[in-house]
C-alpha cells in the first residue's frame, strides 16, 4: 500500500494546480493519473483564461457576466471567488513561464469572448490549454512531486455509514495499467478528484476518449451527490466529422457564421441582434440547429464559419492552430474556404457537489475542475471560464486538503432536511443499479472498521474480485457494443433540443445497457496494458452519468441556459432557481433540490432576461 | 529487451523519410507537400478501397509477452470499411471495436495535442489521429515506434524519453517580479522566437526517428534539447541561468551528438524546426566557450 498526505487523482489543469498548492503547504502529495500528465485533455483547450487584469475591468464585472451567462443558476460565493482569484492565479502562470501571447509593451494579450462585457480572455495563441498544462507539469517536475502515471483509479476507499455526511474517504484503489497490479493508496489528509469531463457519454464530442467521467461516477456511488447534471454545454463550432473544436477565439477575432443561403443568420434571423456570433454558446448552438432544421444548413448537417476576411497575418498570428485543425481533421484550408461547423458536446456544467474549498460532503474527499460543480457555470458556461476554474478551485482544494484553514464555506454540501425532495418524477423504467450484489456498495467496512488502512485494504479486495470476474468470464457482451448504443441514444435524445418523449426513450435505452452490462466480459486475458479492461470499467461510469444527466433533464421542466425543453419554452424563476441534486442511495438515484445562492459579497444578483 | 522486428519495407511504400530539407522551407510546408504528393499518387494509382464504402487492408503489429499466442511478434490483417476523412487512429479503433478488442494502443485527444498515438505508419513516425488514410499507400501498415521497447502491440515504453526530458531541468527558473499582479514583460519578438519550441507534445516521434539516439542511449535527443532551447532562449530567464542551461547541453551526450540528419525535423507532427534549434544551440555553446577564454 502506498501512503501520502494528499492524493490527487487526475493530472490535468485542476489536478496539477491542486498538487502544487498542497505541496506548497508542506504536504506530501502524489498525483495518480490514468494518462501521463501531459496527455490530459486540458492540453486541448484553445481559447483562453478569463481574468480581470486591465484598467476598466474588474472582478465585479467578471462576476456579473458569469452570473448572467449562468442564467442565474450559479452560486454567487463561487462566482465571486472565481472572479476575485483569477487575476492572481493567471499571473502566477505567467510567473511560472507560461508563454502567453504578448502586446507591444510586453504585457499579456487579452481578447473578447462570447458573453463577456470586456475583452478579458487571456491567451497563448489558440493553444492556451497546451501551454497551461505543460507549464504546470513543469512546476510539478521542479518540485519533485511524485506522479503515478498510467495508474487507473477504479474505486474510492470510503467508510459506509448510512449518512453520507458521516462517511470518510481514506484513499483510493488504483490499477497499474502497465502490469495489471491492483494496489491501495492511502491518503492521510484527503483525496482530490480532478478527473475531468464526461464527453464520452455522447458520440459527437470535443472531448478526449479518456474523458469518461470516472471521478464523478465514483464519487456519486460513494455518496457525494451530483449537481445540475442536465446542463451539458454544446459548443457551436465543432468540425462535423470528428467533433474537433474550432475555438470561440475565431468568433472573438471576428469570424462570421453563414447558412447555406449565405445569410449571416445570427443577425438576419434575429437570434442575437446585438452580440451576433458572440452571443453565448447555448444561443449560438440553438441558432445553428434551427437553421439546419429549417433547411438552411449545408448538406442538412452544418453551417459555415468564415475567417478568411481576417487576413492571413492575423490568422497565423492568433489562430494558427485553427488552420492546422481544419486542414488535418476536415481537409479544409481556412485561409481559402469557410469551415464547416456544427454543435457538439463540449462541457459538463454539472458534477460532484463541492463548496468553495473543493470539499464534498464526504470527509476527506475533494473535487476540482470539470468533474466538480462548485456552481460557477450554472446552466451555461462562458467560454474562457473553465481554465480559471481549474487553477482557482484546484489551488483551493489542494490547500484545504493539505490542512490549511480557509474559513467557513458559504456553500453548503450534503443533504439537509429542508431541501425539497422529488418523489413523483414519472420515469418509464426503474433507474439505478440492477440488483446483483456487492459491486455497487460503497467501499464497505461500515462503522465497525476502525482504521483507514483497513478501509483501503477492503476496497482493494473488492476491486480484485470485480476485476477477476471480468477477466475470468469468457463470453457475454463486449463494452464497445454497449458504449456505442449508449452514446447514440444520448446524442439522439438528450442533445441541444430535448423533449419528454426523447428523454424517456433515453432512460429506457440506458436501462437496457445497464442490464446488458451485467453480462459484460473482457476478451483480453492479459494483465499487461489491458485497455479492454479499462474501457469496461469506464463503461460502468458512463452508464451512471448518462442516467444522471437524463433524470435531471426530465425533472427540470423549464428552459434555462443550455437546457431547452420543447414543452417548456420559458425560464421559470418562481419554481426553478434551484439546483438539481442526485444522490445515490443504496443503488437508487434520489432526486432533490437545493436553492441557488444569488446573494453575493456586496449585493444580490437579480435575475434578468438574458439577451445578447 | 527490444522486440522490434525489422522487416523489409513493402514495395508499396513510397512515402519515406528521404525528403531532403530544402532551404527556407518549413517542416510544415514539407509535410504538406509530401501529403499532396501522396494524394496525387493515390489518385493516380487508385489504391485499394480509396473510395468511400469500400474497404482497405490494415496490417498491425501484434505482441504480448503474457499471452501465449502473441509472444512471437506478428502482423494481423484487418479489412476496414472506408469512411470519408478516416484517419489511421479511426481505423485502429474500428479494428479494435469490431474485430479484436485485445488490440492495444494509446490514444486520447484525437486532435494531435496529447501526443499519445505516435506510431510507425508505412515506415514513418506519425500521429495516428493526424494521418488521413487517403494520404497513404495501401495496405496501411502500423507498427510501434522503432528503437523503443514494446510493452504490448503498439504500446512502447516511454520511460527513457521522459527521463531525457527531465534531464534538462524542464522548468522556468526566472525570478518572479514583486507583487502578485505584476507580470514579467516579454517582447513579441522573444515570444515569437520560442513559439515553435513550446509546441512539443512529447510524442516521442523525433527520438524514435533519430539514428544517433538509437545508438547512444545517453544522448539527450531532439525533444529534450528543444525543451532546453525553449528556456534558454526565453529572455525572462537571466543570463547566468542561460549559462547553466548551456552547460547542461554542451556535454558529451548533448548538442554535439547531433549530426544534422534532419530526421527528427521531418517527422515532428508539430512542425518544430528541431535540427535548426539544435544548430543554434551549438552556436550558442561555442559563443559561451569563447567568453571564457
Ligand atoms: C477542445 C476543448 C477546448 C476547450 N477550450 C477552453 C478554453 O479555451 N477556455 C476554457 O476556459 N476552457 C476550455 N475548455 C474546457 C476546459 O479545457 C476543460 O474543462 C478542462 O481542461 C478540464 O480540466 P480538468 O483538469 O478538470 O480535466 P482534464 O484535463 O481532462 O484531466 C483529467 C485528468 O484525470 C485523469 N483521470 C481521469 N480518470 C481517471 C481515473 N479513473 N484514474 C486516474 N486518473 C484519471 C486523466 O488522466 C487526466 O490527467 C475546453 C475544452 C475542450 C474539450
Ligand atoms: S519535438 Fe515534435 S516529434 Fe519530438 S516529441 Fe515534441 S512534438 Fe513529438
Ligand atoms: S490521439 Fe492525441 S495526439 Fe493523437
Amino acid at each position: 500500500m502506498q501512503e501520502h498526505d494528499v492524493l490527487v487523482v487526475g493530472a490535468g489543469g485542476a489536478g496539477l494546480r491542486a498538487a502544487i498548492a498542497a505541496h506548497e503547504e508542506g504536504a506530501d502529495v502524489a498525483l495518480v493519473t490514468k494518462l501521463h500528465p501531459v496527455r490530459s485533455h486540458t492540453g486541448a483547450a484553445e481559447g483562453g483564461i478569463n481574468a480581470a487584469l486591465r484598467e476598466g475591468d474588474d472582478w465585479q464585472l467578471h462576476a456579473y457576466d458569469t452570473m448572467k451567462g449562468s442564467d442565474y443558476l450559479g452560486d454567487a460565493p463561487a462566482i465571486e471567488t472565481l472572479a476575485q482569484d483569477s487575476p492572481e492565479e493567471t499571473i502566477q502562470l505567467e510567473h511560472w513561464g507560461m508563454p502567453f501571447s504578448r502586446e507591444d509593451d510586453g504585457t499579456v494579450s487579452q481578447r473578447p469572448f462570447g458573453g463577456l462585457s470586456f475583452a478579458r480572455t487571456t491567451y497563448a495563441g489558440a493553444e492556451t490549454g497546451h501551454h497551461m498544462l505543460h507549464t504546470m507539469y513543469e512546476q510539478v517536475v521542479k518540485r519533485g512531486i511524485q506522479v503515478y502515471d498510467e495508474w487507473y483509479v477504479s474505486q474510492l476507499a470510503v467508510t459506509d455509514d448510512e449518512d453520507p455526511s458521516e462517511r470518510e474517504c481514506h484513499g483510493v484503489v488504483a490499477y497499474d495499467i502497465k502490469t495489471g497490479q491492483i494496489e491501495g493508496f492511502r491518503a492521510r489528509n484527503g483525496v482530490v478528484l480532478a478527473t475531468g469531463g464526461l464527453g464520452q457519454v455522447y458520440d459527437h464530442t470535443t472531448n478526449a476518449v479518456a474523458n469518461t467521467g470516472d471521478g464523478a461516477a465514483m464519487a456519486y456511488r460513494a455518496g457525494a451527490p451530483l449537481e445540475d447534471m442536465e446542463f451539458i454545454q454544446f459548443h457551436p463550432t465543432t468540425l462535423p466529422s470528428t467533433g474537433v473544436l474550432i475555438s470561440e477565439g475565431v468568433r472573438g477575432e471576428g469570424g462570421i457564421l453563414y447558412n447555406s443561403e449565405g445569410e449571416r443568420f445570427m443577425f438576419e434571423h434575429g437570434y442575437a441582434n446585438n452580440a451576433g456570433e458572440l452571443a453565448s454558446r447555448d444561443v449560438v448552438s440553438r441558432a445553428e440547429l434551427t437553421e439546419i432544421n429549417n433547411g438552411r444548413g449545408v448538406n442538412d448537417e452544418y453551417v459555415y464559419l468564415d475567417m478568411r476576411h481576417l487576413g492571413e497575418e492575423r490568422i497565423t498570428d492568433r489562430l494558427e492552430n485553427i488552420l492546422h485543425l481544419a486542414r488535418d481533421f476536415e481537409g479544409v484550408d481556412g485561409l481559402e474556404e469557410p469551415m464547416p461547423v456544427k454543435p457538439g458536446q463540449h462541457y459538463a456544467m454539472g458534477g460532484i457537489e463541492v463548496d468553495e474549498h473543493g470539499q464534498t460532503c464526504i470527509d476527506g474527499l475533494y473535487a476540482a475542475g470539470e468533474c466538480a460543480c462548485v456552481s460557477v457555470h450554472g446552466s451555461n458556461r462562458l467560454g474562457g471560464n473553465a481554465l480559471p476554474e481549474l487553477i482557482v478551485f484546484g489551488a483551493r482544494a489542494g490547500r484545504h486538503a493539505a490542512g490549511t484553514d480557509l474559513g467557513e464555506p458559504e456553500i453548503e454540501t450534503g443533504r439537509s432536511e429542508e431541501f425539497e425532495r422529488e418523489d413523483d418524477l414519472d420515469t418509464p423504467v426503474e433507474p439505478g443499479a440492477v440488483e446483483t450484489g456487492s459491486e455497487d456498495a460503497v467501499a464497505d467496512g461500515g462503522a465497525a472498521v476502525a482504521s483507514g488502512e483497513e478501509v483501503v485494504r477492503r476496497a482493494v479486495e473488492n476491486e480484485r474480485t470485480r476485476v477477476d470476474r471480468f477477466l475470468e468470464k469468457d463470453e457475454g457482451v463486449q463494452q464497445a457494443e454497449l458504449r456505442e448504443k449508449l452514446q447514440k441514444s444520448m446524442t439522439q435524445n438528450v442533445n441541444v433540443f430535448r423533449n419528454e418523449e426523447g428523454l424517456k426513450q433515453a432512460l429506457e435505452d440506458i436501462r437496457e445497457v445497464r442490464e446488458a452490462y451485467q453480462d459484460v466480459y473482457v476478451a483480453d486475458p492479459s494483465r499487461t496494458f489491458n485497455t479492454d479492461l479499462i474501457q469496461t470499467i469506464e463503461m460502468r461510469n458512463l452508464i451512471d452519468l448518462a442516467e444522471a444527466i437524463t433524470l435531471g433533464a426530465l425533472a427540470r421542466d423549464e428552459f434555462r441556459g443550455a437546457h431547452w425543453r420543447q414543452e417548456h419554452q420559458e425560464r421559470k424563476d418562481d419554481e426553478w432557481l434551484k439546483h438539481t441534486m442526485l444522490a445515490w442511495n443504496e443503488g437508487r438515484p434520489e432526486l432533490y433540490y437545493k436553492p441557488v445562492i444569488l446573494e453575493g459579497e456586496e449585493k444580490a444578483y437579480e435575475p434578468k432576461e438574458r439577451s445578447y | 529487451m527490444s522486440t522490434q522486428i525489422q522487416e523489409e519495407p513493402e514495395e508499396t511504400e513510397t512515402e519515406a523519410t528521404e525528403v531532403a530539407p530544402a532551404e527556407r522551407e518549413s517542416p510544415g510546408d514539407r509535410r504538406r507537400a509530401e501529403r499532396d504528393a501522396g494524394r496525387e499518387r493515390a489518385a493516380a494509382t487508385g489504391p485499394v478501397g480509396d473510395v468511400e464504402g469500400e474497404s482497405f487492408r490494415l496490417k498491425v503489429f501484434r505482441y504480448d509477452p503474457e499471452v501465449e499466442g502473441k509472444m512471437e511478434p506478428r502482423f494481423d490483417d484487418f479489412r476496414i470499411p472506408r469512411e470519408k476523412g478516416m484517419t489511421v487512429l479511426d481505423a485502429l479503433i474500428y479494428a479494435r471495436d469490431h474485430y479484436d478488442t485485445t488490440l492495444t494502443f494509446r490514444h486520447s485527444c484525437r486532435q494531435a495535442v496529447c501526443g499519445s498515438d505516435a506510431l510507425f505508419i508505412n515506415g514513418r513516425q506519425r500521429l495516428g489521429c493526424q494521418t488521413q488514410i487517403s494520404d497513404l499507400d495501401h495496405p496501411v501498415r502500423v507498427e510501434p515506434l522503432p528503437h523503443q521497447d514494446v510493452v504490448k502491440d503498439l504500446v512502447v515504453d516511454m520511460e527513457h524519453f521522459y527521463d531525457q526530458m527531465h534531464a534538462v531541468e524542464p522548468f522556468f527558473q526566472g525570478d518572479a517580479p514583486e507583487g502578485e499582479l505584476e507580470e514579467q514583460r516579454q517582447s513579441r519578438e522573444n515570444r515569437e522566437k520560442i513559439k515553435m519550441s513550446t509546441r512539443c507534445i512529447w510524442c516521442g516521434a523525433c527520438m524514435s526517428s533519430c539514428n544517433i539516439a538509437a545508438g547512444d542511449n545517453q544522448y539527450l535527443g531532439p525533444a529534450a534539447i528543444n525543451k532546453a532551447y525553449r528556456f534558454a532562449m526565453d529572455d525572462r530567464e537571466e543570463e547566468d541561468l542561460k549559462e547553466h542551461r548551456m552547460n547542461v547541453l554542451d556535454q558529451e551526450h548533448g548538442v554535439w551528438r547531433c549530426q544534422t540528419q534532419f530526421s527528427c525535423t521531418n517527422v515532428c507532427p508539430k512542425d518544430i524546426p528541431l535540427t535548426e534549434h539544435i544548430q543554434e544551440l551549438k552556436r550558442e555553446a561555442v559563443k559561451q566557450n569563447l567568453k571564457f577564454w
